[in-house]
C-alpha cells in the first residue's frame, strides 16, 4: 500500500473552511452584497476588454463614467517597475480613490520603495510553534484575503507533523519481498519533519500531544522559481528581498504556482470577498492593497508594515514568540542572531531556492 | 491588384457552397461555438471558479488540449518533412492539407491558453513591444512567440502555394524552398519548448524529467498523422480529391514507429519511476493504481494504454495497415489514446500530490468542457473551410479567369496548374462525379483505384 503520510484526503474545496470567528449569518451577508458590486465591476470590466475591440466608439460611450475612467486607465497601466515616479503616483492616487469609494472608507496605498542596506529574513521556532494558527488569522485580516467558505485565501498555512507510529501490531501488517525487504506495515510510518503534513486539522485544543506543527508561507526566495517562470514580469524580487506581485500587470497564467515548490501562491478564482468593515485601509500597492478576480497573490512579508519598520503580522501576534523577523544585514538583528546561534535549515533547500525563510529548533 | 482580390472572392464563395451534408456538419459546429460564446462569456466575468480547477489543481483541461493540439500543429511536419526532404510524390501534392491542419492546430492551442488564463484581457502583456515579453527567462511567450511563428510561417507557405496554383503561375523556389525547411525546423521547436514549458519545474517532479520534449514529439508524430489519415480518408471519400494511397501508407508507417517510440518511452518512465517508487513516484502512482482509494484516472490511464497497444499491434501487420476499412479505427484509437495520456494524463498528476503532499480531486465542470469543446468546434470550423478552399483549388475548381464564375465552373484549365512544369496535370472532366482526380498521377495510383477498378484520366 502506498505511503500513508500523503493521505490528507480532500475534497473538491477550494480551500476547505476553517474556523473563522465571524458569524455565519452576517458573512453571508457581507458576500452577497460585497460580490454583486464586485461583480458589476467586473462586468464593466469584461464590458471594457471588448470595447477595445469594438474601438474607439465604445471608449468614448464609457467615458462618462468617472468608475469605468478610472478602471479603464488601470487597464492600460504599464508594468509598475516600468513606470516613471509620475505615472506611479497616477496609479497610487487612482486606486487610493477607487478604494475609497467602494470600501466607504479612506484608503490609502502606500508605494514606499525597499531601503537600501536591508535584506528582510524570517526565522521560525518549530519547537516553540503551538499550532493555534493565530499568525493566520491575523494575517487574513492584515492583508486583506479572500474570506468566507466560497473563497477562503490563507497565505500561511500550518503543517501538523506525525511524531511517527512505530506499534507492535504494525509487525504483522504488510510483508517482506523475497529479499527481505518490507513492504507495508512499520516501512509506512511517516515521521519527522516533511513537508507533506495535514494542513486541515481540527484540534479540541492545542497543542496536541501526538504532533508537532511546521506552518509555512512564502519562503522568499532568494532564487524564486515562480519569477523565472512568470511570462509578464509581474511577480519579481525588490530590492529588500522580498518578491511581490504587481496584480494590476498579472495575466492569471497561474505558472507561478506550478514553479512554487512551496504551495506559497493564491489565486482569485472568483472576485475576492472582502467585507467593507473589514477590510483594513493601510495598504501597499506590492503588498495588501485588494486583489481583483483572476490574479494570484502570497505572503510579502507584510511589506505596507515592514518598510515602516513594523513587524509582520503573524510576529506580533505569534503567543509563543516562535516567529522572529529582521534584517540579515544587520549582526544585530533577531534573526540574525538565531542564523549565528541556531540549529536552522531551509525547506527544500535541495531545489537551491535559497529561501529567506529559516527554521530552527533550541 | 486584381488578382489577389479574385482570389479572395473566388475562394470564399467555393467554400459557402456545398452539400447537404457539408452545412449540416458546419452547422452543428456553430451551435457548439455559439454554446462556447456563452460559457467563456460566463467564465470570463464569474471568474475561473466556475472551473474544477482550484488552488492545488491549478491547471487541467484546458492546458492538456493545449499540449495536445501543439503535437497536431507539429505533426504538420510529417506531411511536409518526407515531400520536401525525400520527394515524395504523392504527399507533394497534399502537403498543403498538412499546412491546413497545422494552422487550425495552433489556433485551437492558443484558444486553450486563452481560456485557461484568469485575465484573458490582459494577455497582451505578453506580446513583444506593447507588453513585457520575458525573454530569455519564461517559457510562456516563448512558447506563444514560436507558435505565431508557426502559424505565420504556414500561413505564408499554404497561401502562397494555393495563389500560385489558383493564378497557374510557378512557385518561387527561390525563397519558398527555404521557408519550408524553416518550417520543419520549426515544427519540432514550438513541441520541444512546449515540454519546456512543464518540464522546467523542479517543484513539479512528475513533469520534471528530459524525456518530456522526445516523449512529446513521439506522441504528436503518432496521433497527428492519425488525425491526418482520418481528414484524408474523409476527404477522398466525400470530394473529387483522391488521394494517392502511397501518401497515406507511409503517414500509417510514420505513425507505427513513432507510436512504438512513444510506448517504449512510456515504459521506461514507468520503470524508472516505480523501481524504487520515491516520493516523486506519487503522481504515477495516483495516475495508474490510485493512491489510497483516489482513482479517478486509473480508468482513463489503462483504457488509453489499451488503446495504444492495440492500434499498435493493428499497425505492426501490414494487411491491416493498408486496410482502409481497418485503418482509420487504429487512427482513432491513438488519436483518442494520446489525447487521454497527454491531456489529462499528463495535466492532472503533475498537480496531484501538491508540493506538501495534499491529494484533491479535480473533475471539470460542464462549462469547462463547453468552453474545450467549442474550442475544439471553432479550430474544425477554420479547418473545413482552408482544407475546402485548398482542396477546390488543387482540383482546379477554383482558378483565376477573366469569365464569371458561373461560366469557369467545370471547364477543364486551359493552362498548366501545377508548379512542376514538366508535368502535366490529368484533370478529370467535373461533370462526370464517379471520375476522381489522381492529383498523384501514375506513380500515385494505388491498391484502392486497383481494387475498385477506377482508372484515373490521364
Amino acid at each position: 500500500m502506498p505511503q500513508e503520510k500523503k493521505a490528507s484526503l480532500v475534497d473538491l474545496d477550494k480551500e476547505p473552511p476553517s474556523q473563522r470567528a465571524a458569524p455565519p449569518g452576517q458573512a453571508e451577508k457581507h458576500e452577497q452584497t460585497v460580490s454583486s458590486s464586485r461583480r458589476g465591476f467586473l462586468k464593466d470590466a469584461g464590458g471594457l476588454g471588448i470595447a477595445s475591440l469594438m474601438g474607439a466608439a465604445a471608449l468614448l460611450t464609457n467615458s462618462d463614467d468617472a468608475q469605468a475612467k478610472t478602471e479603464w486607465a488601470e487597464w492600460f497601466q504599464g508594468n509598475y517597475r516600468l513606470m516613471t515616479d509620475k505615472e506611479k503616483a497616477q496609479a497610487k492616487a487612482r486606486l487610493e480613490k477607487r478604494y475609497s469609494q467602494e470600501y466607504g472608507k479612506p484608503v490609502t496605498v502606500d508605494t514606499t520603495p525597499a531601503k537600501e542596506g536591508v535584506l528582510f529574513g524570517y526565522a521560525l521556532n518549530i519547537q516553540k510553534c503551538i499550532g493555534c494558527r493565530r499568525c493566520v488569522k491575523a494575517c487574513v485580516e492584515e492583508n486583506n484575503q479572500s474570506r468566507g467558505a466560497a473563497q477562503e485565501i490563507e497565505w500561511i498555512r500550518v503543517l501538523k507533523m506525525e511524531k511517527g507510529a512505530f506499534t507492535p501490531e504494525k509487525m504483522n501488517q504488510g510483508y517482506p519481498d523475497p529479499v527481505g525487504i518490507q513492504v507495508g506495515g512499520n516501512a509506512y510510518s511517516a515521521a519527522g519533519v516533511t513537508l507533506e503534513g495535514e494542513h486541515y486539522y481540527q484540534p479540541e485544543q492545542v497543542p496536541e500531544k501526538d504532533a508537532f506543527y511546521m506552518p509555512i508561507a512564502c519562503m522568499q526566495c532568494e532564487k524564486p522559481p515562480c519569477v523565472k517562470v512568470c511570462p509578464v514580469r509581474t511577480t519579481y524580487r525588490e530590492a529588500d528581498g522580498i518578491v511581490v506581485i504587481d496584480y494590476n500587470w498579472c495575466i492569471g497564467c497561474r505558472l507561478c504556482m506550478n514553479a512554487c515548490p512551496y504551495w506559497a501562491r493564491r489565486f482569485n478564482w472568483r472576485a475576492p470577498i472582502l467585507p467593507k468593515e473589514e477590510m483594513n485601509p493601510k495598504t501597499h500597492y506590492m503588498g495588501n492593497r485588494p486583489r481583483m478576480q483572476g490574479v494570484v497573490e502570497k505572503c510579502t512579508f507584510c511589506v505596507q508594515r515592514t518598510r515602516q519598520g513594523r513587524y509582520p503580522a503573524c510576529v506580533e501576534v505569534c503567543p509563543v514568540g516562535a516567529r522572529q523577523f529582521g534584517n540579515l544585514l544587520d549582526p544585530n538583528s533577531e534573526v540574525s542572531r538565531i542564523l549565528a546561534r541556531k540549529r536552522v535549515f531551509r525547506l527544500r533547500a535541495e531545489l537551491n531556492t535559497y529561501p529567506k525563510f529559516f527554521y530552527y529548533m533550541d | 491588384m486584381h488578382k489577389p482580390i479574385r482570389f479572395v472572392v473566388d475562394y470564399v464563395s467555393y467554400v459557402v457552397r456545398g452539400s447537404p451534408k457539408f452545412y449540416v456538419w458546419m452547422a452543428c459546429l456553430a451551435v457548439l461555438i455559439v454554446v462556447w460564446a456563452y460559457a467563456f462569456f460566463v467564465q470570463a466575468t464569474e471568474g475561473l471558479a466556475v472551473t474544477g480547477l482550484n488552488n492545488q489543481v491549478s491547471d487541467g483541461l484546458y492546458l492538456g488540449n493545449f499540449a495536445f493540439l501543439v503535437g497536431v500543429a507539429a505533426a504538420a511536419v510529417t506531411v511536409v518533412f518526407p515531400a520536401y526532404v525525400y520527394h515524395h510524390k504523392a504527399l507533394h501534392d497534399v502537403t498543403v492539407l498538412g499546412e491546413m491542419v497545422a494552422i487550425s492546430a495552433v489556433i485551437m492551442a492558443n484558444l486553450f491558453v486563452l481560456s485557461h488564463l484568469g485575465r484573458p484581457d490582459r494577455a497582451w502583456h505578453m506580446a513583444p513591444i506593447i507588453g513585457i515579453f520575458n525573454f530569455p527567462d519564461a517559457m510562456l511567450p516563448l512558447d506563444a512567440l514560436v507558435l505565431m511563428g508557426y502559424l505565420l510561417l504556414n500561413l505564408v507557405c499554404g497561401f502562397y502555394f494555393l495563389y500560385t496554383k489558383y493564378t497557374g503561375g510557378r512557385v518561387n523556389n527561390s525563397w519558398y524552398i527555404p521557408l519550408i525547411y524553416v518550417s520543419i525546423v520549426w515544427a519540432l521547436s514550438i513541441h520541444t519548448v512546449t515540454a519546456f514549458l512543464f518540464n522546467t519545474m523542479p517543484a513539479r517532479p512528475f513533469w520534471h524529467h528530459s524525456m518530456l520534449p522526445i516523449q512529446f514529439i513521439a506522441t504528436a508524430f503518432a496521433a497527428g498523422p492519425a488525425l491526418i489519415i482520418l481528414i484524408f480518408l474523409i476527404i477522398r471519400r466525400n470530394t473529387k480529391l483522391s488521394i494517392a494511397d502511397e501518401a497515406i501508407n507511409l503517414l500509417s508507417t510514420i505513425v507505427t514507429f513513432c507510436l512504438g517510440i512513444a510506448l517504449f518511452l512510456l515504459m521506461s518512465e514507468v520503470v524508472t519511476t516505480l523501481y524504487h517508487p520515491a516520493e516523486h513516484a506519487l503522481g504515477l502512482e495516483y495516475l495508474m493504481f490510485g493512491v489510497q482509494g483516489l482513482s479517478p484516472l486509473v480508468a482513463w490511464f489503462w483504457a488509453a494504454l489499451a488503446a495504444n497497444i492495440v492500434a499498435f499491434v493493428m499497425l505492426l501487420i501490414p494487411r491491416v495497415r493498408k486496410d482502409y476499412r481497418l485503418l482509420p479505427v487504429a487512427c482513432v484509437l491513438i488519436f483518442a489514446g494520446i489525447w487521454v495520456q497527454k491531456g489529462s494524463g499528463l495535466l492532472v498528476p503533475g498537480y496531484i500530490p501538491s508540493p506538501i503532499g495534499e491529494f484533491s480531486n479535480y473533475l471539470p465542470t460542464t462549462l469547462e468542457v463547453l468552453v474545450g469543446l467549442g474550442n475544439w468546434a471553432i479550430g474544425f470550423f477554420i479547418l473545413t473551410i482552408l482544407a475546402k478552399g485548398a482542396i477546390g483549388i488543387l482540383l482546379g475548381e477554383v482558378k483565376y479567369a477573366s469569365e464569371p464564375l458561373g461560366v469557369r465552373s467545370g471547364v477543364v484549365t486551359p493552362f498548366r496548374t501545377s508548379f512542376e512544369p514538366t508535368r502535366m496535370q490529368p484533370w478529370a472532366p467535373s461533370s462526370d462525379p464517379d471520375a476522381r482526380v489522381e492529383v498523384g498521377g501514375g506513380a500515385g495510383r494505388g491498391s484502392r483505384a486497383r481494387r475498385q477498378g477506377r482508372v484515373a484520366v490521364g
